[in-house]
């Protein structure tokens, strides 16, 4: 049984350095939410492994609190996600460089998001 | 073997499952394109993992009470998963994060074609009304 919770506590660890990685790489706003609302998944998942392995339950309640609360950080970043958090590329970007805004009102297409125009004055 | 021997083994088995399942979900944060498919990655152990765990943590109590205090972890987590897949979903698609070449339908893209026409109609007719009133 040791030998189950030891990989057990193995892929946990290497799902935590993964979505680690996703959070500093990027490339947008968006995709670092993702892996941190994946990375609290997993912390909710290792403090239910831990209880397994202890044989106790008393942190239910931090389960508990951390399974009802994860919604909020996800929702209020997502909320103020701007359109300069655009990223063209979104595979192979160097996280290092200088990071590069679109314009949203030169790139000539229409912007995705339905909003009401100021009826064509400037 | 005995009957806590066989709630060890089903207890060791639920949670590898729900470990692969954060596995799973990292390697798919990775090596998937774009944030609406690494949202899809994501949501994986959210629910299945957590119902794996739930179960392992149940068995390995053999207490059905116990089971009872885990229910509202699920239900919370069932309840609030979608509400932030959708709004990461959405800023997505508003802000164009999203590889326009990988998607087979994209169904939103009519739909807010005729919002826009809809709303442009609207102003210039509020425009048309101003310019008549005086």
């Amino acid at each position: 049984m040791t030998y189950v919770y030891l990989i057990v506590g193995l892929m946990f660890g290497i799902a935590a350095v993964l979505a680690l990685y996703r959070i500093v790489v990027g490339p947008s706003i968006l995709d670092r939410m993702i892996a941190s609302d994946m990375l609290l998944t997993t912390l909710i998942l290792v403090v239910g492994a831990e209880m397994v392995y202890n044989g106790h339950t008393r942190t239910i309640p931090v389960m508990l609190v951390l399974a009802s609360t994860a919604v909020f950080a996800t929702v209020s970043v997502a909320r103020y996600v701007s359109k300069q958090d655009r990223t063209t590329d979104t595979v192979g970007t160097d996280p290092l460089a200088p990071p590069t805004f679109t314009d949203p009102l030169s790139d000539g297409e229409p912007l995705p998001a339905v909003s009401k125009d100021n009826g064509g004055q400037p | 073997m005995t009957v806590d021997g066989v709630y060890d083994v089903l207890a060791g088995i639920s949670l590898l499952l729900g470990a692969f399942l954060s596995v799973a979900a990292g390697v798919g944060l990775i090596r998937f394109p774009d944030a609406p498919s690494r949202l899809h990655a994501a949501t994986k152990p959210q629910i299945l993992g957590l119902m794996f765990v739930v179960l392992a943590i149940a068995l390995e109590a053999h207490s059905w009470s116990t089971l009872l205090a885990l229910t509202p972890v699920l239900l919370f987590q069932i309840l609030t998963a979608p509400i932030s897949a959708h709004m990461v979903g959405r800023a997505g698609y508003r802000t164009g994060n999203f590889r326009k070449d990988l998607m087979l339908v994209d169904e939103l893209e009519e739909a807010v074609e005729a919002a826009t026409r809809a709303s442009d109609e609207e102003s210039r007719q509020a425009k048309a009304s101003t310019r008549d009133a005086p």
